[in-house]
């Protein structure tokens, strides 16, 4: 349960290698399967309108597994992961249509930790607007 | 209308245990686009070693989610679900949720607060193996949006 990566190889501000992920109308209904997270809201733009909203929206749990891949996969070992909060602070809409919508994260080194750990903090934007906030992971190192 | 503070501090009773398969893991992982092997092959997750494949980070949240619905729909706290937006979301690991594993969730109410005229209810699900060890602890902060004035 610890990362290919090893502690001395890294520093504050030492980047990881930044993904884009895209969202459409298909990836939310196979996600809702998954997940068993079946709010309209996720599926449905006529029940997405009269909520409120502009139109559907991604799952923010699914924006969440999205933004953590940065760090898996620079870890090598997803059980690296020790800790992993996010904040909700924009939804990502979802048009209906063959593009959907795309979720970018990028992620650095925010501190060195005890024990090998690192703080990684993580940015997640979608059209230019971030909609993940206080978004950070600790990731158990070599 | 603000929620009763004396919820504070409750803590529900464990959920019945929930059985994690190698084959909702890979669906997980699938849904998510994460072809990580180490979701789906055992010998992948071995040479990490982990006993068997293990579920990626956020997957736990499908068991601890539902069992705060007993926090949700306890009739006496009174939440609004059809206003509730989910405000914040952490995990805390002793280690990766895995195939065999059968977990049991804990859920506590640990704060009740009203801002602007937003209810905000702070949910611990604490997950346990079924030896007793701690796997993982989820916090979960729903925000129920104040009522538009009629």
């Amino acid at each position: 349960m610890t990362a290919k990566v090893s502690y001395d190889s890294v520093e504050v501000g030492t980047e990881l290698p930044a993904r884009s992920f895209p969202v459409t109308r298909a990836t939310l209904v196979q996600y809702a399967g998954a997940s068993g997270d079946f709010n309209p809201i996720h599926w449905n733009e006529k029940f997405a309108r009269e909520v409120g909203l502009e139109d559907v929206i991604a799952h923010g749990m699914f924006t969440m597994a999205e933004a953590i891949r940065v760090v898996t996969d620079w870890a090598g070992d997803p059980g690296a992961v020790v800790e992993y909060g996010v904040r909700f602070t924009r939804q990502v809409v979802v048009p209906n249509d063959d593009k959907g919508a795309l979720i970018e994260v990028s992620a650095k080194v925010g501190a060195l930790l005890d024990d090998k750990r690192v703080r990684v903090d993580l940015t997640a934007t979608s059209g230019d607007k971030k909609v993940l906030g206080m978004s950070r992971a600790v990731v158990q190192l070599g | 209308m603000a929620l009763d503070q004396s919820f504070v501090g409750r803590t529900y009773p464990p959920t019945p245990a929930y059985e994690v398969g190698r084959e909702k893991i890979r669906e997980f992982a699938e849904a998510v686009g994460d072809a990580n092997p180490a979701y789906v092959d055992p010998e992948a997750a071995r040479a990490l070693g982990h006993s068997d494949v293990i579920a990626p980070p956020t997957f736990v949240f499908s068991i601890t989610f539902k069992a705060a619905g007993q926090v949700v729909q306890d009739p006496l706290l009174g939440l609004d679900y059809s206003r509730v937006v989910h405000g914040d979301q952490k995990f805390v690991y002793a280690r990766p949720v895995r195939a065999g594993d059968r977990l049991t969730v804990t859920s506590t109410i640990e704060a009740i607060k009203s801002l602007a005229g937003n209810d905000i209810v702070d949910i611990r699900g604490e997950v346990h193996d079924e030896s007793g060890e701690h796997v993982v602890t989820a916090w979960t902060k729903l925000v129920a949006r104040a009522a538009e004035e009629a």
